[in-house]
């Protein structure tokens, strides 16, 4: 099903010594969980903010043998999740998927898929900005030392903020997560329903921002523990009914406005997943 | 009966062919030649070239030609190719005292070695829309007169500092110039890397910062020392033969904005620089980036550092448009999972807000 | 518990700017619960020392020396930059005159107090927000006020705040910086007054900078007289209102008496 690669351009697009630099971020990222590696990000031919990270660090990974499959959203029709598979069928020529369970390389934004993962396959995450204290302080040289010297306390006030004014923490997406016990990392716009895959994870989980020109990543099977305080724990905030297509349970769910007098329903947010789900419902035994 | 959204490989495909045809515009018209718009749309040409970072003209006119003049997406586009190029390697410095001018004016002396030289500029014009460029016969058949061979014409900066009256460009910095677009930036950002970025920084953005330096956001009181447009040799030294080879030939503006500067407790009272430099003729870029130039000096001259175009995270943060457009125009991307998750905060805020109400009306009551 | 082991020493502290002195050779010992006064005009180099003594502007020459919580008298120069914010934000406390300079402007006063308890570790919410409380009541604002912004504060209130910040993870040193300049003839009164009982409670060694007589008399131990950047008088803060040396701090106490 790929097509065929497009001439002129090397394999993924990328030379191979920006890939090799790209590689030597992501190792350093590795080695030191959560730690946001500066690199010396290329213009790609995709907008900034449109997963232009995500995408060079996908290019320096991908092998030819790898199985590619491409999320927005939880979803793998929607319009950026197209092109990026697009571009990477026209300069690589890799195979693509949309079954979770069969892809070696997964880029996503924003969601992260219902299907667990397993060992040997690697998220590939775009993200926007990718320094968790940029809201709370614009400087760069000041963050920096922040995490240089662990003082995460701003984060803490403005959950206590949140307790204060809404009786619970109202942070529903990009919700900080501490790394290893060490880094305060963003896990981008994900909702935190999502934040508890990545802790103790199997998979690889690489992050890239290509504006910021940050790599970051959670090696396999490292903690990832969500802010909190004591006694106003992390909570998940799993949807409280089924999907509406599938019926699955416990999964995240996009709100879909039906008519135009205010008819809506709740289907997964995963359309893969759903789809799955819904062929096992209906015709169980051609699922393998 | 709702079925999940599908087709979005098709929607693309089908947009993708009404941009073609949008971009085509009016069939029973003649196409648009990319060697028109090198010649004819030169100062567009200009800015794909400074802001996209890569001084090819026809490259750059056909980056115009398939934006639908959209000079943002034309950089953009021309940015992305300049990804794939293959580095060689680095230039030798280029020598604007030899540059065979086209345009040299100062606004700091009425007269001066080498003459103010006015060149190709709407500066004298009146703005008044011509009616006819469309008729036949309209245009100058005048030959081309630019590029004239001068002597080398020594810049006003060096005119200056043989009274000692400007600082001298310090030339000494410590390992290579920086180079952004192979790492990543880190503040504070040493001069070069600032002269980097604000080359390729958008030019609506410059012209507004410098202006706000001129309103008395950051006042540096700058004179324009010179400004001067024409052609320079490009050399690169190959290692192999053992000297330098030339390469070719560009235009570039330099403008080189003189700044009153009242000394502090270790350097005199002199006249600072700012400097400013672009591919083409590309004046208004060149002026405001001298005037930024000097403004993020600010603080190396022990200056009081209190104006936007002062804060050099600021400014250099927010220069390059391509970022810039992406960024601002990602938000056109969906963010289902993100509201999704907003909205159902919002309704259980509402909810115990509504409880919160109801139980005070209640207490009330009683 | 007293110790005679001082608290903070200065050694010859100098700070130039250039060929300027910001403030030269100034040495005093501080003991458990004592409070300095350090006064003089503007310009005579009192808040200088004051920023060189808090390591947020580094000495030119000489030493500074604090006992830490072990026990273990340390050279603050050779502190890392960790341990010095940590200090910082626990041992320490820093009240400025302008309490939006000293607050978090942005967020409710309640954060205001528990972010230092935060800093220093506090992961229970219901803990920060009594404590938060149980401050604000120790300073004189009402609780209720405690989701409140410090903008909707008034000039006495946010010093107060400030104080109550600084003192809820139980500081050893505080230095303050003309902590009611600017502030109403009333206000001042009442801050002083509280500030003092503060000291008392909680047994503060405290270095404060004023240009005002009334308020080193008032609050504190000892005094030293600063101008053009130079000790000129030190000793018992009554001894020296009482009978000053130098023509200078006769100038100034004359001053004083006369208002």
């Amino acid at each position: 099903m790929s097509a065929p690669i497009a001439t002129g351009y090397n394999f993924a697009y990328l030379d191979e010594q920006t890939k090799r630099m790209i590689r030597r971020a992501i190792l350093k990222a590795i080695a030191i969980p959560g730690y946001q590696v500066p690199f010396a990000s290329r213009e790609m031919p995709m907008p900034y903010g449109w997963g232009t990270g995500g995408v060079q660090v996908t290019a320096a990974i991908l092998g030819p043998d790898d199985i590619l499959k491409v999320i927005d959203q939880g979803s793998d029709d929607t319009t950026n999740a197209v092109s990026i598979r697009r571009f990477f069928q026209k300069t690589a020529g890799v195979a693509t998927t949309t079954h979770t369970s069969k892809a070696t390389i997964i880029q996503t934004r924003h969601r992260i898929p219902e299907d667990a993962v397993k060992e040997g396959q690697t998220i590939v995450f775009q993200v926007p900005i990718p320094e968790p204290l940029r809201f709370l302080e614009p400087r760069e040289t000041e963050t920096r030392t922040m995490h240089a010297l662990q003082e995460y306390g701003l984060m803490h006030v403005k959950l206590y903020e949140d307790i204060a004014r809404h009786g619970h923490i109202a942070t529903t997406y990009a919700y900080p997560v501490r790394v290893n016990g060490r880094y305060l990392m963003d896990p981008s716009p994900t909702p935190k329903f999502d934040n508890p895959k990545m802790d103790m994870s199997p998979a690889l989980q690489l992050f890239g921002a290509g504006r910021e020109k940050r790599i970051y990543a959670i090696p396999p099977y490292t903690s990832v523990v969500s802010l909190d305080f004591e006694d106003h724990p992390f909570e998940r905030g799993a949807p409280d009914r089924p999907c509406a297509l599938c019926g699955s349970t416990g999964v995240f769910l996009d709100e879909v406005v039906t008519d135009d007098k205010g008819a809506r329903m709740f289907v997964c947010s995963d359309t893969d997943f759903c789809e799955r789900a819904l062929m096992r419902r209906t015709a169980p035994e051609e699922i393998a | 009966m709702y079925v999940a959204v599908k087709g979005g490989e098709r929607a693309i495909d089908a947009a993708h062919r009404l941009l073609a045809r949008a971009r085509r515009g009016d069939r029973s018209l003649p196409p648009v030649e990319s060697a028109q718009i090198v010649e004819q749309l030169t100062l567009a040409v200009d800015r794909v070239m400074v802001e996209g970072s890569l001084y090819d003209r026809e490259l750059a006119a056909t980056a115009i030609k398939q934006a639908r003049g959209d000079l943002i997406e034309a950089i953009f586009l021309v940015r992305a190719y300049r990804t794939t190029l293959a580095r060689f390697g680095y230039s030798d410095p280029v020598e604007t005292r030899e540059m065979k001018l086209a345009r040299r004016i100062s606004a700091t002396f009425k007269d001066l070695p080498g003459g103010q030289v006015l060149g190709p500029t709407f500066d004298y014009t009146h703005r008044l829309i011509d009616f006819d460029t469309d008729e036949p016969g309209s245009d100058d058949a005048s030959p081309d007169h630019a590029y004239k061979e001068r002597a080398a014409t020594p810049r006003v900066a060096e005119l200056l500092a043989d009274e000692g009256l400007i600082e001298r460009p310090s030339d000494s910095i410590d390992g290579p110039p920086a180079d952004i677009t192979r790492e990543a930036p880190t503040f504070p950002a040493r001069r070069d890397a600032r002269l980097q970025t604000l080359a390729r920084a958008d030019e609506g953005y410059l012209l507004s910062l410098g202006y706000s330096t001129q309103r008395g956001y950051g006042r540096s009181h700058p004179f324009v020392g010179e400004i001067r447009f024409g052609e320079v040799d490009i050399e690169f030294f190959a290692e192999e033969v053992g000297f330098a080879v030339p390469l070719g030939r560009i235009r570039l503006t330099e403008c080189e904005m003189v700044n009153q500067f009242k000394g502090s407790g270790t350097a005199p009272p002199q006249f600072t620089t700012g400097y400013g430099l672009a591919f083409g003729q590309s004046e208004r870029k060149a002026i405001a980036m001298a005037l930024v130039d000097r403004a993020l000096r600010a603080q190396e001259l022990g200056e009081e550092c209190v104006a936007p175009a002062q804060d050099q995270e600021f400014v250099l943060s927010h220069a390059d448009n391509v970022q810039a457009t992406g960024f601002v125009e990602h938000l056109k991307l969906p963010h289902y999972v993100d509201f999704q998750s907003e909205l159902s905060l919002v309704r259980l805020l509402r909810a115990e807000f509504d409880a919160a109400q109801t139980t005070l009306a209640r207490e009330a009551a009683e | 518990m007293s110790c005679e082991v001082p608290l903070l020493v200065a050694d010859h502290v100098s700070r130039l700017y250039g060929s300027r002195i910001g403030c030269a050779n100034v040495s005093f010992d501080l003991y458990d619960g004592e409070v300095v006064s350090v006064v003089g005009e503007s310009g005579s180099g009192k808040s200088t020392l004051l920023s060189v003594l808090s390591g947020s502007t580094p000495a030119t020459s000489g030493r500074i020396f604090y006992r830490m919580r072990d026990g273990n008298t340390r050279d603050l120069a050779t502190l890392g930059e960790a341990e010095r914010r940590l200090l910082m934000r626990t041992d320490w406390g820093f009240v400025r005159q302008d309490a939006a300079e000293g607050l978090r402007m942005g967020v409710s006063a309640g954060a205001n107090v528990g972010e230092r308890l935060i800093g220093a570790g506090e992961r229970r919410y219901r803990r920060i927000r009594s404590e938060a409380l149980d401050w604000m009541g120790r300073v004189e604002i009402d609780p209720m006020r405690i989701d409140e912004s410090p903008q909707t504060f008034s000039g006495g209130m946010r010093q107060r705040l400030q104080i109550a910040r600084n003192l809820v993870t139980r500081p050893r040193l505080v230095f303050m910086d003309e902590p009611t300049g600017g502030l109403d003839v009333s206000v001042q009164a009442r801050l002083l007054d509280q500030i003092r009982s503060l000291v008392r409670e909680f047994s503060l060694s405290v270095v404060i900078v004023t240009h005002d007589l009334a308020v080193a008399r008032l609050l504190s131990d000892r005094m030293i007289v600063m101008r053009h950047g130079i000790a000129i008088e030190s000793g018992l803060t009554d001894q020296v209102l009482e009978d000053p040396r130098e023509p200078y701090t006769q100038l100034l106490v004359s001053s004083m008496l006369q208002v």
